[in-house]
């Protein structure tokens, strides 16, 4: 920092990945807002609670141990290497903390906490995507567990794997997933699905018969503000999976670029560009199968942009739309083929938006990008579809659907996962709404009284 | 005197590293943090167990569940 080109290389980096968190915090209003909308009205403020108290308790948590999981676990640990040093990123670090970066780390002690936290709102968002899945019979006590689980354990286990330059994934399977497809999406979509399985279904959601019944969102307009919403954040969220300012030529000589998160040279304007394309080949598609359906039309433009995330550092935008729209038709008949077929209740769609639509982005990113390089490091494997396939498959199954499906399992064995089937019908918001009711009357019979003594 | 590393900016900046209070607690500040993380987990599942077996107490009965049930049939008169 002694000197102003070097000053302004670090502080706007820091600025950079400041400003994506701000975007990305939109992400999270976006899905409560969506939450609440798709409950009933005696779940409202029990659904807005659940997804509330994912931030404080994935923030402490991936403080106290996600960043560390993210530098230490790039080899396994021990599938292709020891665990890793990765003495800045834990929790008593003095990097931890407002440093003016006396070390030796180039100013990565200025920009540790930003990126921390742009990482951590990508905790919240695979929490937040199990959430909506899991609405109106989860115990917040139960969730909060699953949080922490997804928010600030395996995903950040599989960001170090598949997403780090040097996590084992990449160096053997030439895996990639520049904006998450799977590193994000398929992993929270098989988490919630492996939970959906041990919670079970609403009361009512299938008749005795085992035709399924639709639980339609109670609130239309906060349903699609709340996705546009998401739409808004998931721009701060494509930044965040970039680095502003790297020196990415090989060999002699210098060339600064914008990067994806392998350290791969690619810009801001190509991925605005296939965010756009992707969004729109998803809404148009979405709205074709679904016949116009709001819920659907909206889950699928986001659907869409997850579907081509995998490659939107390299796609043609026009090749981004047609991967959207080719992947929203086969998630939208998915989910309801599983839904009828599994007496799966996803209450928002979320396996199949984020699930599917994440796991199916990886496997094309392996065709469309065959015989590409995974990283700056020429020894490591090329992106090849068996590498993406095999990650897909860690990503949204290993990662995933196990651990979902063993904690729900073990917190149901417990009786801590479900409320009671009362409950369920009376629904999660009965003491507030009865004492709203009391304290109501009381002002009531107050303003009675006042007005019988005139 | 001063609860930290810095007592005036007037020195080498590029020498400072952390400036928060009590440099070196960094450890306990850490224990602490993952007991008031655990007490939260502890104390929400306590809070939510209570107010739902109170709930199943005071609405859990059949007359109340019918009453309810009623409310939400748009058929029911």
């Amino acid at each position: 920092m002694d000197n102003e080109l070097t000053a302004l290389g670090i502080i706007f980096t820091e600025f950079y990945y400041w400003v994506t968190v701000v975007f990305m915090f939109f992400i999270h209003v976006g899905f409560c807002m969506y939450e609440v909308g798709a409950t009933r009205h005696k779940n409202h403020m029990h659904t807005l609670m659940k997804n509330t108290m994912i931030i404080p308790v994935v923030t402490v948590t991936f403080f106290l141990f996600g960043w560390w999981i993210y530098f230490a676990f790039p080899n396994g640990p021990w599938i292709i290497g020891p665990l890793l040093e990765a003495q800045w990123a834990v929790p008593y670090s003095e990097m931890m903390a407002v440093n003016m970066g006396a070390g030796d780390l180039n100013g990565w002690e200025r920009i540790n906490g930003v990126f921390w936290a742009a990482f951590l709102l990508f905790s919240w968002t695979a929490a937040s995507i199990v959430s909506g899945a899991v609405i109106e019979r989860i115990k917040t006590s139960a969730f909060l567990i699953l949080a922490i689980a997804i928010g600030s354990f395996f995903w950040i286990i599989d960001a170090a794997w598949g997403w780090h330059p040097d996590g084992w994934m990449v160096q053997k399977l030439g895996y990639h997933d520049a904006y998450a497809s799977g590193v994000i999406h398929a992993i929270a979509g098989g988490f919630a699905l492996g939970v959906l399985i041990p919670l079970g279904a609403r009361i009512g959601k299938f008749s005795a018969d085992g035709t399924s019944n639709n639980i339609n969102p109670r609130n239309p307009w906060l349903v699609t503000v709340g996705l546009f919403l998401i739409y808004t954040g998931f721009w701060g969220f494509y930044v965040a999976c970039n680095i502003p300012m790297w020196d990415v030529q090989a060999g002699d000589g210098v060339f600064f670029s914008a990067t994806n998160i392998y350290l791969q040279p690619t810009t801001l304007s190509g991925i605005t560009l296939n965010f756009l394309m992707s969004l729109s080949g998803g809404l148009m598609a979405a709205y074709v199968v679904s016949k116009g359906d709001a819920f659907w039309t909206y889950s699928g433009g986001l659907a869409g942009v997850i579907a081509a995330s995998a490659g939107n550092d390299l796609y043609h935008p026009i090749q981004a739309m047609l991967i959207a729209a080719a992947v929203v038709p086969v998630i939208y008949h998915l989910h309801f083929w599983v839904e009828r077929k599994f007496k799966i209740d996803d209450a928002v769609g979320a396996v199949a938006v984020h699930g599917y639509a994440g796991f199916i982005g990886v496997v094309v990113a392996g065709f469309m990008l065959w015989g590409y390089p995974s990283s700056p490091n020429p020894d490591y494997a090329m992106i090849n579809p068996l590498g993406n396939f095999i990650g897909a498959i860690i990503m949204f199954g290993v990662l995933g659907f196990l651990p979902g499906f063993i904690i729900a399992t073990i917190l149901k064995k417990l009786g801590m996962l479900r409320i009671k089937p009362e409950i369920e019908i009376m629904g999660l918001d009965i003491s507030a709404v009865t004492t709203d009711i009391h304290d109501e009357q009381a002002i009531i019979n107050a303003e009675r009284e006042f007005v019988s003594k005139l | 005197m001063s609860t930290g590393n810095i007592e005036s900016w007037a020195g080498t900046i590029s020498e400072i590293g952390p400036v928060y209070p009590f440099v070196g607690t960094e450890v306990i500040l850490t224990i602490v943090c993952a007991i008031f993380v655990l007490w939260f987990l502890i104390k929400q599942s306590s809070i939510e167990n209570a107010t739902l077996a109170e709930e199943q107490r005071k609405f859990g009965g059949k007359e109340s569940l019918s009453k309810i049930v009623a409310l939400e049939d748009p058929k029911d008169p």
